[in-house]
């Protein structure tokens, strides 16, 4: 596999980038939407970010990944008792995608060779503790979603077709993006997200070309621009482990815990998963700014994009739901005194 | 230089550097001239590929005529990976699901791509997904055969060998970013590409580094057909800039940057004016469908909701030819030990499964919405905002919406079907008022465009909101008469058509011709002076539930 695009040199588009290290910190959040125009570096982020985070440590020929033998599946045969360290899995799931490929199917191989039946995985048993990539969500055809709904929200894949009954784990990052111009998401699908981001192509030029310019370097000689920012990957990686193992220390402040109610109830955001993502999303960012609790600033800075999509919408409403975020957490918390970051 | 040189030039990169480049978007009908371009290309009959496709074929799968025959399982190659470079005829109808498992392909450097796109209705167009990823943009409308050149078909190999050195220097790629952004092209594909292109033409000159000819062509290749301001503009600056680039220049803060303008001149001399246009409106109706230009409603019915297959053969149902060795697979062993032919795969007509799919068609809502002086003195703003009652509506619902408008002398398709409401709304706000009633054209606009949806899968229905004071004709005329008679005419042919419908009137009070044009077109009518907007949309969205 050829090295993806270093994650440290992605210029700009740092919303997204903090969104996806945070989902990196806690996979609990529960995925990312990035909503924005083609070629701004979306399947480049999710790729890099994968190829940054530490190796996971899996039991040897496991199709679902698993950490520990005990916890691969009967049906798997798996013999082997050693452990391999592999790079988190990312796997693509393309439009057009057969409901066989996605959920696993019968092993046609084994059943005309061996008249056995055994279950042949599907993509989502490869993305169990990775990233589930899906470019152009919002165009994803209907069954295909429901799917991953179910999958997404139980963490666990259940097949009962063709006279099989297998289940298998299934916990990933869901990572989507789109342009919303092109089609909206359906709103169950969309409430599953944890954060959503919305990317522009920079319009500062100098910022564009220094984008083409690193592209073209890396494309050019990829082991010696890799070299040159493995360093910073290195420390974000550094950053990112230290932030995982922070994570459980990070104390919640009954006020912090009034302030994401009040939020979300400003807000009218449907449904509970907002409050919850919005202070998970607040303690991976204390995790990751390395402080001790949650403050309302690690609040404010995830405000957008744990809550702009989970608002009553206004289909009609033109200006983005990350202002209207933004406009009530100012109101709520006072006006931003320093720089969030 | 000519298009026909153009073109030539396009296949010579193309076959320098298929996957750094993406690919070749080759805009053209058949005919002599395409054939004498796609033959300069040399593209094996075995990488041709066609939008029905699966994906068994393309990326490679069971053979099941091989592993039928054998009694073992033989993997069968797929196209791509075999060849570096594909040709997809009819692109402008490939679907999304193919769209973007080639464009993974392109990505990932596995292959090529030329796409001929023989699109030519309007809502035809390549799928965005493909557009953004293939390099190059050709466009041989109007292009003969003896516009191109003959016995100019050079073996590149040794181009070949220079392209890894061409050197681009900074300052030129800094042009190529720069002018790229100048042109409102805000993908970060598009500088790539052109610089790809660019150490293209260079390799092909045989130069060591880009020239300033170079940079000005491969701008002109990649760019030409992204062109075009990203945002919907006031019709009025959009058509400043089209006409005026170099004035748009002067307001950059970046004045050390050397001008671009060559590169955006060079881009903008690239195609005739209305090509330009053309592309332009090909990328609305690209941005507006999500690319498949085949027709969004296809994807939920031609394939639809795939049900589990089903013993038994029907007389026209498609075999599920790996359902139905799943059913024969367990017995494999059995049937074996009991069979008295040796055979090395049992299969017996009970395990014949059939395909089945669950067809559901897509609502489709077109909106006749009259901005005509009349209309416009009266209520347009209310009827824009009965419109938007029912987009939400519609929403909820997941149906698509395609508006029309129709003033002046003519009506005009601002938005093909699609489900966004950002773009819906952005239309309809901008859609001015004033000028006449062309009542009858956009009744026909309506049932064509209901028509040829519904060939595709849609279910259409026509909203119709107009003050009904039809005074323009077919051709243009302003003849109170005779127009009204064409839209009796055309509301007679839409009836026959069967699309369902509603007629609002939104003249000041009910007209009774309009009433009657309602009864001819066999739609409900309804006065919206005494109806409040909720109401209003509620009595539509029950009256285009009809079945």
């Amino acid at each position: 596999m050829t090295q993806p695009f270093p994650f440290s040199a992605i210029v700009g588009q740092d919303e997204m980038k903090s969104a996806m290290i945070l989902t990196a910190i806690d996979s609990g959040i529960g995925g990312v939407l990035v909503f924005g125009d083609r070629g701004t570096g979306k399947s480049t982020a999710v790729r890099a970010l994968a190829a940054l985070l530490p190796p996971i440590r899996q039991v040897e020929g496991c199709p679902v990944n698993s950490a520990r033998p005990a916890d691969c599946p009967d049906w798997a045969d798996v013999t082997s008792m050693r452990r391999v360290s592999r790079p988190t899995p990312v796997v693509d799931l393309p439009l057009g995608v057969s409901e066989d490929r996605v959920t696993g199917a019968l092993d046609i191989e084994r059943a005309l060779t061996r008249g056995e039946k055994a279950f042949e995985p599907g993509l989502l048993a490869r993305a169990n503790r990775g990233y589930l990539y899906i470019d152009e969500v919002n165009l994803l055809e209907d069954h295909i979603v429901d799917l991953l709904l179910d999958v997404a929200q139980s963490g666990e894949n259940v097949v009962e077709r063709e006279g099989l009954s297998i289940r298998h784990p299934a916990r990933f990052v869901l990572v989507g993006s789109g342009n919303p111009e092109e089609g909206e998401l359906r709103p169950q699908l969309l409430d599953r997200f944890g954060l959503s981001v919305d990317v522009a192509s920079p319009t500062d030029v100098e910022m564009r070309v220094e984008v083409i310019r690193r592209r073209i370097a890396y494309d050019n000689d990829r082991a010696a621009f890799l070299r040159h920012w493995r360093a910073e990957d290195a420390a974000l990686r550094k950053r990112i482990v230290a932030a995982r193992k922070a994570l459980p220390g990070i104390e919640t402040p009954e006020a912090a815990l009034r302030d994401c109610a009040e939020l979300c109830l400003a807000l009218g955001s449907d449904g509970l998963r907002g409050e919850l993502t919005l202070l998970r999303a607040a303690r991976a960012h204390a995790a990751w700014q390395g402080d001790a609790a949650v403050e309302r600033r690690h609040l404010r800075g995830v405000a957008a994009m744990a809550l702009r999509h989970r608002l009553r919408r206004d289909p009609m409403d033109e200006a983005g739901s990350g202002a209207r975020v933004d406009r009530v957490v100012d109101e709520m918390f006072g006006p931003l005194r320093e720089a969030a970051e | 230089m000519t298009p026909g040189e153009r073109a030539l030039v396009a296949v010579r990169l193309m076959r320098l550097d298929p996957m750094g480049l993406g690919g070749l978007w080759l805009r053209a009908r058949p005919g002599p001239a395409r054939d004498a371009v796609l033959a300069c290309l040399h593209i094996k009959r075995a990488a041709r590929i066609h939008p029905g496709m699966d994906d068994d074929a393309l990326f490679g799968g069971i053979d099941l005529a091989a592993t039928l025959g054998a009694g073992a399982l033989r993997h069968r190659a797929g196209i791509i990976g075999r060849s570096e470079t594909l040709c997809l005829a009819m692109a402008e109808r490939c679907p999304p699901g193919l769209a973007a498992r080639l464009g993974q392909a392109i990505d990932a450097g596995q292959c090529g791509l030329v796409a001929i796109d023989e699109g030519a209705e309007e809502g035809e167009a390549l799928p965005a997904a493909l557009a953004e990823r293939l390099g190059l943009f050709v466009s041989l409308d109007g292009v003969s055969r003896a516009d191109i050149p003959t016995g100019s078909v050079i073996e590149d190999g040794a181009a070949r060998e220079r392209l890894p050195a061409i050197r681009l220097d900074d300052h030129k790629l800094a042009r190529l970013t720069v002018a790229a952004a100048e042109l409102g092209i805000a993908s970060f594909r598009a500088p790539l590409l052109a610089a790809r292109a660019a150490r293209g033409l260079a390799a092909l000159e045989g130069r060591e580094a880009v020239g300033e000819a170079d940079l000005a062509l491969a701008a002109n290749l990649v760019f030409a057909h992204r062109a075009g301001p990203q945002e919907e503009p006031d019709p009025a600056e959009d058509r400043e800039e089209t006409e005026e680039p170099s004035e748009h220049s002067p307001q950059r803060p970046e004045d050390s940057l050397p001008p671009e303008d060559v590169l955006v001149e060079a881009v903008r001399a690239a195609l005739p004016a209305d090509v330009l246009s053309r592309l332009a409106a090909g990328r609305a109706v690209t941005a507006a469908s999500g690319g498949r230009g085949s027709g969004a409603a296809r994807r939920g019915n031609r394939r639809g909701r795939p049900l589990p297959a089903r013993p038994g053969r029907g007389s026209d149902a498609r075999i599920d030819i790996v359902a139905t060795l799943r059913a024969a697979a367990p017995w494999q062993t059995i049937r074996r030990r009991d069979a008295e032919s040796h055979r090395l795969v049992h299969v017996r007509p009970g395990d014949i499964r059939r395909k089945r799919f669950e067809e559901t068609s897509d609502r489709l809502v077109i909106f006749l919405v009259d901005a005509s002086g009349s209309a416009a003195a009266s209520r347009l703003a209310e009827a824009k905002g009965a419109v938007e009652l029912m987009l939400a509506e519609a929403y909820s619902r997941r149906d698509h919406v395609a508006l029309i408008g129709f003033r002046g002398e003519n009506a005009e398709l601002l938005l093909p079907p699609t489900r966004s409401l950002v773009q819906t709304k952005r239309r309809l706000a901008a859609l001015p008022g004033g000028g006449g009633t062309p009542l009858a054209a956009a009744l026909r606009a309506g049932a064509e465009l209901g028509l040829r949806q519904r060939g595709q899968g849609y279910a259409p229905s026509l909203a119709i909101l107009t003050d009904g004071r039809a005074n323009i004709t077919l051709d243009g005329r302003a003849d109170r008469q005779a127009a009204g008679e064409e839209a009796r005419q055309a509301a007679v042919l839409i009836a026959a058509s069967g699309i369902t419908g509603i007629v609002v009137d939104t003249g000041r009070r009910p007209s009774r011709e309009l009433a009657e044009l309602a009864q001819a077109m066999a739609v409900p009518y309804l006065p919206l002076p005494r109806a409040t907007a909720e109401a209003l949309s509620g009595v539509v969205s029950s009256a285009l539930a009809r079945p």
